[in-house]
Parts: C-alpha cells; sequence; structure tokens
C-alpha cells in the first residue's frame, strides 16, 4: 500500500542568558553616552572594535581602550529584499561594513536615510566610499541598535 | 602526503522536497548506493564520519545520533564534523585523515540535510554571534551580497557587465542540471529571466541564489591497499587544503579572500598542480550565488584578480570551454548544505572515473572540488585525480 508521509508540526523556543563579559559591557555602556570605543593591541597597532579583551590577530590581551568616531566611510553594503525568521526589522532595507575613521576593523550595521521607493535604483543613492554619520536613538539602553542607522552626509 | 588514500563509492539522493522519506530514511538512501557503487556492505567499514548544519536546521540536536543506524555505524567509531557551508568538505577531509594516517582502511563519510523541515535563513542568521553582528548579516544572500558589491567595486567592474555575467552563469547551471538526475532546479532558463527576476539582496536576484534543499550524499574512502585489492573504478585524492577566518566578518578582506587562496595554494602544492588553468580538467567551485563564483576563479588562480568575469565572457568555464565550472549544476541548482561540499566531491569523483553519465567532461583525469562556509569564514578544496 503506498501511504503518504505525514508531517508533524514542531517548535523549540530555548531561553538563553549570555553573558556578554566586562569589555563589550564596557562598550555598551559607552554607548549610551554616544561613544564608540575599541581596544588598541600594543602588538599590532590596530584599534579594534568592537572593543575586545584579546586580539583576533595576536592573540595577547589588549587593555588600552580609544575611542573612534562616530562618522565613517561605506565600505560595502546590501540591500535586504527578504524576509525570515528573526528579522530586525521589515524588509526592504539596507545593510553596510562602516569603516570608523580611528578603527581598524569594520562594523556592520544598517545604512539608513536613503529613499526605498525604487529598488532598481538604489546603487545610485549608495555609494561605496561614501561617508556616513551614526544617528543615535534618544532612548540609549546599551546595545547595537542604541545607533538606529548610518546616514550618508554630504 | 601520508598514506594515498583512494574514493571507491559515492551515492547522492535526488534532491529537492523530500517530505517523502524521514531524516534516517534519506540518510540511508545515499548510504546504500554508495555501498552498492563500491560493491560493499556496513560490515566492510570500520569507522564512520557524518555531518550537517547547525542543528536547529532540522530541530534534532547532534543528528549523527539519529542517523546511526542508516549509516551501519553501530559498533563502529562515529565523528561528526560540521563547519557550517563547508561542512561536505570539511567531511571529506576528515575522511582523508582518518586513512592517510593508516588508522583505517576503509572509511564512510555523510553528509545530509532537509531544509524543508525547518527555517534555513533564520538558522543561519543565529550562526552570528548574539551581541554585534546578528541583526546586520542577514542569513546567506546577505553575507554574499556584501561581499559580491565589495568584488565589484573594488576592481571597477561596471554593474551591466557583472550582471550579465553572473546571468549567464545562472543560465549555464540551470542546463547542466537538466543533465544531473540528482539535481533539484531542473528548468529551462534564459539570461532575460535571471535579469529581470525579482532583487533578493541587491545585486543578488531570485535566479541567482541557490533553492534551500532536502538531500544527502555518502563517498567510501579506502586506503591504496584496499582500493588495489578492491579492483573497482577509483579516484585518488591528490591534495586537500582547508583555511579558517578571523570570527568577526569585517575584520578580513573578503575580495582577495586568504582563506580561498590558501586552501587552493595547500591543495595544489600536494597535487603538483602549478598552472590550475591548465592541469585541472574541471572544477565544482561551491556557488550558492552566481556572483560570487567569479570572486573564487580569482582567489584559485583560474585567472587574475580582477578578471573573473573575463573567463565567462570567453566560455572557459562553461561546458565544452577550456575549464568547465560545475558541469552538475553546482550548489546553485542544488543545496543541501551539509551534503554539498561532499557533492562537489562525489561528482568530481565522477567524472575522473567516467561515470558522469549525460554530464561526463570527455577525458577528465582530474578536477577540483570545493566548499566556503561560515560567515564567509571558512574554505576547503580538494583535488581528484584518476590516477595516483
Amino acid at each position: 500500500m503506498a501511504v503518504k508521509s505525514r508531517i508533524v508540526k514542531g517548535f523549540i523556543s530555548l531561553p538563553y542568558n549570555w553573558s556578554m563579559g566586562p569589555t563589550t559591557t564596557r562598550f555598551y555602556e559607552e554607548f549610551k553616552n554616544k561613544r564608540i570605543m575599541g581596544t588598541r593591541c600594543e602588538k599590532c597597532n590596530r584599534v579594534l572594535i568592537p572593543a575586545r579583551s584579546f586580539c583576533s590577530g595576536c592573540f595577547v590581551e589588549t587593555t588600552n581602550w580609544v575611542q573612534v568616531s562616530d562618522e565613517g566611510t561605506i565600505r560595502t553594503w546590501v540591500l535586504i529584499n527578504f524576509s525570515y525568521e528573526g528579522q530586525p526589522m521589515a524588509p526592504p532595507y539596507i545593510t553596510g561594513i562602516i569603516d570608523l575613521d580611528g578603527a581598524d576593523v569594520g562594523l556592520p550595521h544598517f545604512v539608513g536615510g536613503v529613499e526605498l521607493d525604487d529598488l532598481e535604483t538604489v546603487a545610485k543613492k549608495v555609494r561605496i566610499g561614501g561617508r556616513v554619520k551614526a544617528v543615535w536613538k534618544e532612548n540609549r539602553e546599551g546595545h547595537i541598535l542604541d545607533i538606529d542607522y548610518f546616514k550618508p552626509i554630504n | 602526503m601520508a598514506q594515498a588514500v583512494a574514493i571507491v563509492g559515492t551515492g547522492q539522493t535526488e534532491c529537492g522536497r523530500r517530505t517523502d522519506v524521514s531524516y534516517p530514511e534519506l540518510v540511508y538512501e545515499a548510504v546504500s548506493r554508495a555501498f552498492d557503487d563500491a560493491g560493499l556492505v556496513p560490515d566492510d567499514i570500520e569507522a564512520v564520519v557524518a555531518g550537517s548544519m547547525p542543528p536547529a536546521m532540522e530541530g534534532v540536536n547532534n543528528p549523527h545520533l539519529y542517523w546511526a543506524d542508516a549509516m551501519g555505524a553501530g559498533g563502529k567509531p562515529l565523528i561528526r564534523t560540521a563547519t557550517c557551508g563547508s561542512t561536505g568538505i570539511s567531511l571529506a577531509h576528515t575522511g582523508f585523515y582518518h586513512v592517510a594516517s593508516g588508522m583505517f582502511d576503509l572509511v564512510l563519510v555523510v553528509g545530509a540535510e532537509k531544509m524543508y523541515e525547518g527555517d534555513p535563513q533564520g538558522t543561519m542568521a543565529t550562526v552570528a554571534d548574539p551581541f554585534f553582528q546578528r541583526p546586520f548579516l542577514a542569513g546567506a544572500p546577505g553575507i554574499f551580497s556584501l561581499q559580491s558589491n565589495e568584488w565589484a567595486h573594488r576592481y571597477g567592474i561596471e554593474e551591466k557587465r557583472v550582471r550579465m555575467a553572473a546571468a549567464q552563469l545562472s543560465v549555464r547551471n540551470h542546463d547542466d542540471a537538466l543533465l544531473n538526475p540528482y539535481a533539484h532546479i531542473r528548468i529551462k532558463i534564459t539570461v532575460d529571466d535571471v535579469l529581470n527576476s525579482r532583487i533578493i539582496a541587491y545585486p543578488v536576484r531570485l535566479l541567482d541564489v541557490c533553492p534551500a534543499s532536502d538531500g544527502a550524499c555518502a563517498v567510501i574512502m579506502a586506503s591504496e591497499r584496499m582500493a588495489k585489492k578492491l579492483g573497482r573504478p577509483t579516484a585518488w585524492i591528490k591534495g586537500v587544503g582547508y583555511c579558517g577566518e578571523q570570527a568577526f566578518f569585517s575584520e578580513g578582506d573578503k575580495v582577495v579572500w586568504q582563506s580561498a587562496i590558501n586552501a587552493a595554494k595547500s591543495a595544489y602544492s600536494q597535487a603538483g598542480i602549478t598552472n590550475p588553468r591548465k592541469d585541472l580538467d574541471l572544477a565544482e567551485v561551491y556557488n550558492p550565488f552566481t556572483f560570487q563564483e567569479m570572486l573564487f576563479y580569482e582567489c584559485f588562480g583560474f585567472c587574475d584578480f580582477g578578471h573573473g568575469c573575463d573567463l565567462v565572457e570567453q566560455g572557459v568555464v562553461m561546458r565544452g570551454g577550456d575549464l568547465p565550472c560545475d558541469p552538475s549544476g553546482g550548489t546553485l541548482c542544488t543545496n543541501p548544505i551539509g551534503a554539498t561540499g561532499l557533492q562537489r566531491v562525489s561528482e568530481v569523483v565522477l567524472h575522473v572515473t567516467e561515470k558522469a553519465g549525460d554530464r561526463q567532461i570527455p577525458g577528465a583525469k582530474t578536477g577540483l572540488a570545493h566548499a566556503m562556509g561560515g560567515l564567509d569564514q571558512f574554505n576547503g578544496i580538494m583535488i581528484i585525480s584518476s590516477v595516483l
């Protein structure tokens, strides 16, 4: 007898308690004052953001805190036009990698303040190498989304 | 290199929406076919290597435990290898290490995925850390489109040109998938269909993106002594290369991409390949996104940096060209992720043993299998040849 496979619905929802560690905790405390902080590696001299407790390249501890600018350059960007579970906002929206002035590692974040009425022409409005500045939220809670988005300037 | 390692059998399932079978039944299908191909039975196997994507994909944690019976793994060492998209090539490497070490003469390697049972993009979005990157690195299309945009900009490749080359690759893959009985997406398309399809993650459009697939793949590896004793059609692993990068996506250069470059270099060096364009007869390049494939051509030394589009425009990487790539239809048309890298290996094995049927590249002796994974974090390569 040919039997059609039965499909059983399931759902897994698990709570987690993620420890940020003291370095990330301080990094986000500084966000409340609109400051983006990195740590400088004494060995390779790179300024790492977000602030790290050890260097990703040199495997040494990094304790020298430095402030970087909330302005920078778009290294690359993408227009997201599809939906998925856990998405931070409804598409379409733009994310990018921002090279902040004074930092040696890019920051992934949203690029906002760009009209998305015609997706086919979006490449004319967002430019790799274009300058952007952080738009901070009014109420900041110590979270990556305390920065609403990076806005093209000039 | 240590003890020589042969591939003496491969098995693939038909891929697509495989609601007709359970997860272990899908694995059983691939494993049975590999045993039939090698003329072996489960009792012949001494150790088993298995892997898939992060288990959130199917909602069964550590699925290799669930698959054990479907792999005949009872009473044997069983190890899980998982590196996201590169899982399949990591599995092949793990099997290789098992045999090359001299510890085992016959090893079964299995990769599988049942992506219609879960939420693939949601699962992949949780691969990123929860504090910094997760909201922005949107599943696979987001990451690879960030990379593709940077690549095209770095070399000043005009948008119209890069889109056209990507569309030609999509047509090539879809045409080739029609020749592959295991492929998932089997439709005839045109360049205009690709160019006019919906934007998923600019510049990537619907027909520039792979599907989510259900599917499994199994490979049987043997020591030289065992392979010669079996006396079956045999492919030889001539070189392996694997390289990882830092955890933060935005830290490394993803255009002149060191993990891809280094993986190719070490595999070429072991295999004695000095000119990949000349020495390779085919390449199964992992291409879930058309644009990214051209960046790989550059990192693998198929052409100079900034010239990936040329190889498409000149037909070099098409069937009948100098170095045909993805004659299986590739990852673009079939992507059960945990199995995908192993499918690349299996396909090269089929070509160099002249068992690739309608999709055979005539006279192919040596080929490259590749997969990439993580948040653009890992690249792995295997060089496979008909001669030891």
